[in-house]
């Protein structure tokens, strides 16, 4: 009988912990019954704070565990903490706005928690099995997610929507995925990366699959043609599963994305890039041209966060180490200014009710100053504004762009970036120039008024020491690239 | 070797008797009986095989839970299905094309089997060595454990979910409460009353 050696679970060990913390949490919540809600999100905000000390304190070189199916490098690092720090602020945001909502239970967190481990396997997947778990444990936690307002029609439409639209595409991933397994006879990326680097340009067999893997991410991105079930499940999904899904999930998505093209397929850059690059105009155009057009502000953010991620490509399609970092810290910067903009929205009810249309928030400079000045500050940012956070997110991917001679797509992305700026700067407009609504509901909460107030210094001081962000992608992009 | 050869035939006639029973017997809880046989019948095959784990997980998933699960729908569900079959003919000539398709296909098959000569043999572990359900926990619990790990927190989520969307919390449905009915005196059961002759309670 041959015994076989535990492998080394310490790279793993942010997962694991967060794994068996959400079982905990899980039997906590049952034992203690519907009331256990409140001490359960903040229980699980604390486990993935927790689980974010893990992830620096298992920083380092980069090493393959669990039998070359699972990585941990800086980039994983990198990626980690910030879907970590999504999920920190979707549960802090979501404890009053459920308890309003009457949909306070325990199971929410749980969900979150079980999402954030599906994405953290994402981000450290270092083989097609290990990715499509990953993909999937997260996927099928967001699916109930969208639905768990479930006596809305609504949510029970974005739920079904969303698991729909998500099992095609995972299907379609799959199929590519086999479509490699079987030129290739691996699913390891480092060994796919040795047997695909044969010849100059790529057979056909492998780049169907690429082309079908690509399609399974666009969809988990919301890339444009894959978008469309963006502004529906915006729309209908509880608002701070929407704050969780415009965050996290594209975090740990676009993490996906990045280590899949630059590891296993990094040789062939020149023949995927014309894909990303079509995915990448096309987002980036529609998020700009359709979002205008809105009145509700989550479809206006679905839109927007379509545009972003397509900013976002830019960066992959350069293909460089240079374009890496500059997603990285793109992404990083989105993070705040999403967070931040959807605290917001958890905040505008009126008389016990939601409020989402855009007109809504007229003349919230008299009514709330603060909660307006934080607004205009995420919207300038988002418009790419200097010089707040959201212009070096576009300043490092466009310069990303020219360095890779992709002049034309840094043009598209400059013009629609000045579309976009359209709808971003007409909410400033609504809340400074025109005549006040009456006042939203008060109290706010400390909690909320913490995430506005982190997420607000953030973007607006980020200028004053962006070495902290750009330093550690700098570091996560290399260790992308070995040699 | 003819024992080997009995059997398979045995299984295979089974089988397809079983399946054509399935789609022609006209009371829908006797097709998920044959439907059940079939699946007994291709355990058994699989075993003739050497595959004995397929044979045990096709026993245990498909007659176990499958099967059970159409007894429910069938049973449940107030299915009319002397109405279902009415267009029976009408797809008849769809039905028909899609197993011709299938037929020249599975000739085809056979032809590169039997005419392409350069056929791959599968790669089959002397069985005397070890048993392909001891092979296959070897392979999942090292090298792919990271994988059934996980793929066991999906199937949690899957759990978790069906629970959170589905279940309500009903009002005014009396449970029972075994530990009530146990603990109960008589005190409180009984009440003895008494009657003076002559009157009512």
């Amino acid at each position: 009988m041959p015994s076989f050696p535990l492998p080394p679970l310490s790279p793993a060990l942010p997962e694991i912990f967060l794994a068996a913390a959400s079982m905990a949490l899980l039997l906590f919540g049952v034992f203690r019954g519907e009331r256990a809600a409140r001490e359960a999100s903040w229980l699980a905000a604390l486990a993935l704070v927790v689980a974010v000390v893990l992830v620096l304190g298992g920083g380092g070189p980069r090493q393959l565990a669990l039998y070359g199916m699972f990585v941990t490098d800086a980039f994983a690092v990198f990626m980690k903490v910030l879907v970590l720090l999504g999920g920190i602020f979707a549960i802090v945001m979501s404890i009053r706005w459920n308890e309003q909502a009457r949909i306070a239970r325990f199971e929410f967190p749980v969900l979150v928690l079980l999402a954030t481990t599906g994405m953290m396997m994402m981000v450290s997947a270092a083989d097609l099995i290990s990715l499509y778990i990953g993909l999937e444990l997260q996927s099928l936690s967001l699916y109930v997610l969208a639905g768990f307002k479930r006596d809305t029609v609504r949510s029970a439409e974005a739920g079904l929507k969303y698991f729909v639209l998500g099992a095609l595409a995972s299907g379609m991933m799959l199929y590519g995925c086999s479509m490699v397994y079987g030129f290739a006879g691996a699913t390891d990326f480092a060994t796919l990366a040795a047997t695909l680097s044969g010849g100059e340009t790529l057979a056909i067999g492998p780049l169907v699959g690429i082309v079908f893997v690509v399609v399974g991410l666009a969809f988990k991105v919301s890339a444009v043609p894959f978008h469309m079930w963006t502004p529906d499940v915006y729309e209908g999904a509880p608002t701070p599963v929407t704050a969780f899904f415009s965050v996290a999930p594209k975090v740990a998505a676009i993490a996906l994305f990045l280590r899949v093209m630059i590891e296993p397929f990094g040789g062939y850059v020149a023949d995927w890039r014309q894909v990303i690059w079509l995915i990448s105009v096309a987002s980036m155009v529609l998020g700009s041209v359709a979002a205008i057009n809105q009145s509700n502000f989550k479809r206006l953010m679905a839109y927007s966060s379509i545009g972003h991620i397509g900013y976002a490509l830019i960066g992959l399609a350069a293909g460089s180490k240079e374009g890496v970092e500059s997603v990285l810290i793109y992404m990083a910067i989105y993070v705040f200014m999403n967070v931040g903009t959807f605290a917001v929205i958890l905040l505008m009810r009126r008389n016990g009710e939601d409020v989402e249309a855009i007109d809504d928030l007229q003349g919230l400079a008299q009514t709330h100053p603060a909660l307006a000045l934080s607004l205009a500050i995420f919207m300038f940012a988002m418009a790419g504004i200097p010089p707040l956070s959201g212009f070096f997110g576009k300043l490092y991917v466009f310069m990303a762009a020219i360095n890779a001679e992709l002049y034309v797509l840094a043009v598209i992305g400059v013009v629609t970036s000045v579309v976009g700026a359209y709808y971003y700067i007409r909410i400033v407009k609504l809340m400074y120039f025109d005549a006040p609504k009456p006042a939203f509901d008060r109290p706010f909460g400390a909690e909320m008024s913490a995430v506005l107030a982190v997420t607000a210094v953030v973007t607006l001081f980020f200028f004053i020491a962006p070495s902290v962000v750009v330093d550690s992608a700098a570091a996560a992009a290399a260790s992308l690239f070995p040699g | 070797m003819i024992v080997q050869a009995l059997a398979f035939y045995a299984f295979s006639a089974v089988a397809i008797a079983s399946a054509v029973m399935v789609i022609s017997s006209r009371n829908p809880v006797h097709s998920v009986f044959y439907l059940i046989l079939a699946f007994f019948n291709a355990a058994g095959l699989f075993v003739l095989l050497g595959a004995e784990f397929l044979a045990m997980i096709l026993v245990v998933v498909y007659v176990g839970a499958v099967a059970v699960l159409f007894l429910f729908v069938v049973m449940m569900l107030d299915v009319n299905f002397v109405e279902l079959r009415q267009g029976f003919l009408q797809y008849l000539p769809i039905g028909a094309t899609v197993g011709a398709i299938l037929l020249v296909e599975l000739v085809f098959i056979f032809s590169a089997w039997a005419f392409g000569g350069g056929t791959l043999a599968a790669p089959a572990p002397d069985p005397t060595e070890i048993a392909n359900t001891h092979a296959l926990g070897n392979l999942l619990y090292t090298r792919y454990v990271f994988a059934f790990q996980a793929a066991g927190l999906v199937l949690l989520v899957a759990m978790i979910g069906a629970i959170v969307l589905t279940l309500r919390q009903r009002v005014g449905v009396r449970r029972q409460k075994i530990a009530r009915q146990v603990s109960r005196a008589r005190a409180e059961a009984v009440e003895v009353v008494k009657v003076p002759t002559g009157q009512g309670v």
